[in-house]
């Protein structure tokens, strides 16, 4: 038996394309779901309602201090006993959404502060209700020089993605795994994997730098 | 007579006149230690125009965030148009509130920083508040923001945004913004303290224009002594926290009283 | 609860690993960080490109995937590692090559006005990098790292799934044996989170101590410190 077969490696190409195909959709979904829900959490925070902000604030540093894993395994475990049942992609969909949600908080975050304070007194001098203010004046110029740093955590979603395979979720580490316990050849399969996630990863991360220096003329 | 006189009397007050515009009585603001306003009693009569001078942290700007709603006063009541602004008691933690919001809504500002909205163009810019405040149709909005870009100077660059233009040109859709919403007091806080000299005439030409042609209330905190001297009917002299000295501009320009207003315009006009 | 008393003698064993594995994760990642990290500035193609290629496959491929391959796929290729060994050295490399870029920036923004003092100094350029850049850098390269340990803490986690017995291990199994699964695993994400405050205070105990200019500490935050730092 050699090390390495490559018919071997050809034929096994179809399943872990399709859990790739389910590793995209996931990370896209879940990117998603990171998105609206971190610039709401930011909002909230910036706001500093009491109780509220602070309870959120706190939440942000706890998922942010905590393992994936192990946040995964209490939706995946835990939910089901206070009622909350999904099927394990949901499931893992809604986790990593919320995982990440604690992290573009903080980008969003980072980028209503950096906006000029003159912007603010500009909308209050014109009397703007809050509302619209923060949809005209200020997400507009808040989001734009953050994009790059979404864009980064977009790549890192898709990498960590591969975390839901601990909740039986057949992705493309997931299938890897599969393959490698079916036919008891796990060199093919793994490095087929990572070779997949690497083309993805490192053109985009690429792309992500030229925006940097597009969005961010200071860099 | 201006071309622009049906915009600039869009301007002026539909009510009858009243006496006093604005008043503040016994307001105070601290920050910790630093006292900026000490009990102050202030008024300015309908259509007056100030200049306010006087050093750094001397207050003057304070007054005029009081006003616009920058800053809540530690104590004192501040009225508009004979509407209560702030009635801020001592001891407790003042907040803007309903009365606040409405009567906020008869003063315009003109920053020293301009603070267009720099991802708009400068006709949105312009008719941003009167849509969604006033709730003016865009048809009416976009009209009369035409005519105040006319007005002053700027009609060829309402499709621009503010990055593209210079600074003197964004202070002056500055103020078209904040005429928009037809308020009955302006404030200018510093206007041109932060442009290149050559830019300081054209926007301080719009002041005078407004100030000659209209029957505002306008308030000017400023460095530039020969246009105070020339816009105001009444100079006050602010030093820390508390009014030195106010008059006609001759008076003070010309004969100042207090030794401290003395002091202040022989350094700014020293050289 | 009365499982979490139950088992608390195993699940502080898990603790005990993964404060091991951390430590240990710890240490490669610091000897990659640099090694890939100054070969990354160097003039030298041949010690440039290895870093760079070094650098973004660790990046692009997936902490997980490299696991994984290190623990099932490179018995394949005769090489036996230990559940721990695997674990810790795909932490190490993969965290490592983030440290890296870390490094590299860092010294990098700092090398400008710094190096054309130190040649006009007539210093080589080994002693300028060993004894102006280097020291002056790892201030400031601090609390990006510290996200770098806070990272490379909650990926310990990973390890639990190629056989090491960490306290994600030790809860999965108590979880197994006593069904009490919201105690158990709230308990360690307790635990795992007191473990990444201490490394954010340690982190800043040190930026207070290797401070070079007392009054910078107030400094402005760079977005990039504000988000962690860490890019794809």
């Amino acid at each position: 038996m050699s090390i390495w077969d490559t018919n071997f490696a050809i034929s096994i190409i179809p399943i872990l394309l399709q859990g790739f195909w389910l590793t995209l959709q996931i990370t896209f979904i879940s990117f998603l779901i990171s998105l609206v829900v971190g610039l709401l959490v930011s909002i909230i925070r910036f706001m500093k309602i009491p109780v509220v902000s602070l309870i959120f604030s706190f939440l942000v540093q706890f998922v942010r201090g905590t393992p994936l894993l192990v946040q995964a395994y209490i939706a995946f475990y835990v939910f089901p006993k206070f009622g909350v049942t999904f099927d394990a992609v949901p499931t893992g969909i809604v986790v990593l959404g919320l995982n990440y949600s604690a992290y573009t908080a903080e980008v969003y975050r980072a980028g209503i502060e950096q906006l000029h304070v003159g912007q603010w007194e500009a909308a209050r001098a014109l009397s703007l209700p809050p509302l619209r203010t923060w949809i005209r004046i200020v997400v507009p110029q808040a989001v734009r020089p953050i994009i790059p740093v979404l864009g980064n955590y977009l790549i890192m979603m898709f990498k960590d993605s591969a975390i839901l395979s601990s909740i039986t979720i057949i992705e493309l580490l997931g299938s890897a795994l599969q393959v490698g316990s079916s036919y008891y050849r796990y060199l093919e399969p793994i490095t087929i994997a990572g070779i997949l996630y690497l083309v993805v990863s490192f053109p985009c991360s690429l792309l992500i730098r030229k925006l940097e220096h597009r969005f961010v003329p200071a860099h | 007579m201006s071309p622009h006189t049906d915009i600039l009397k869009t301007l002026n007050a539909t009510e009858s006149p009243r006496d006093i515009e604005i008043s503040f009585a016994g307001v105070s603001k601290a920050w910790g230690d630093n006292h900026v306003l000490r009990g102050l009693d202030f008024e300015v009569r309908a259509g007056e125009k100030v200049s306010i001078i006087g050093p750094s942290g001397s207050g003057k700007t304070t007054i005029l965030r009081i006003l616009m709603t920058l800053e809540t006063p530690d104590v004192g009541l501040v009225t508009v148009g004979g509407d209560v602004l702030w009635d801020a008691k001592p001891g407790v933690k003042n907040k803007e509130t309903k009365q606040t919001r409405i009567t906020r809504r008869k003063v315009g500002m003109v920053f020293q920083q301009f603070n267009l909205f720099p991802h708009m163009t400068v006709l949105e810019n312009v008719v941003e508040a009167p849509i969604h405040v006033l709730g003016i149709s865009k048809e009416d909005a976009n009209a009369r923001a035409i005519d105040l870009l006319e007005l002053v100077g700027l009609k060829d660059h309402m499709k621009h945004t503010p990055p593209e233009l210079s600074g003197g040109q964004q202070q002056r859709v500055a103020i078209a913004r904040a005429l928009a919403m037809r308020p009955r007091v302006m404030l200018f806080d510093e206007p041109t303290s932060a442009l290149d000299p050559e830019l300081i005439g054209e926007v301080l030409n719009v002041i005078r224009q407004l100030a000659t042609t209209t029957d505002m209330t306008m308030l000017l905190v400023t460095h530039e002594m020969r246009f105070a001297q020339e816009f105001s009917d009444r100079v006050v002299m602010f030093d820390k926290g508390v009014v030195v000295e106010q008059g006609p501009p001759e008076q003070i320009f010309k004969h100042p009283e207090h030794e401290r207003t003395q002091r202040f315009l022989k350094a700014v006009t020293a050289y | 609860m009365s499982a979490v008393s139950e088992y608390s003698w195993l699940l502080l064993q898990g603790l005990g690993v993964t404060i091991l594995v951390t430590v240990l994760g710890a240490i490669l990642t610091l000897f990659v960080a640099f090694t890939a990290g100054l070969s990354g500035l160097s003039r030298h193609w041949y010690l440039r490109w290895p870093s760079s290629i070094f650098v973004e496959f660790f990046r692009g491929s997936g902490l997980l995937v490299q696991m994984f391959w290190f623990f099932y796929a490179l018995p394949f290729l005769g090489i036996q590692l230990t559940p721990l060994f695997a674990g810790v050295l795909a932490l190490g490399l993969n965290e490592g090559a983030y440290a890296a870029e870390i490094v590299r920036g860092t010294i990098r923004s700092r090398a400008k006005g710094q190096t054309e003092a130190a040649i006009a100094l007539g210093m080589s350029p080994g002693l300028r990098m060993r004894r102006v850049l280097i020291p002056q850098s790892i201030p400031a390269m601090l609390p990006a790292f510290g996200n770098v340990m806070v990272d490379l803490l909650k990926n310990t986690s990973l390890v639990s799934l190629v056989t090491v017995s960490d306290l994600t291990w030790r809860a999965f199994t108590a979880r197994i044996a006593t069904g009490q699964t919201v105690a158990l695993f709230l308990t360690i994400l307790v635990l795992y989170f007191i473990l990444s405050l201490l490394i954010g205070w340690l982190t800043k105990w040190l930026e207070k101590r290797f401070a070079l200019d007392r009054k910078s500490l107030g400094r402005q935050q760079s977005m990039k410190s504000l988000v962690g730092g860490i890019s794809a």
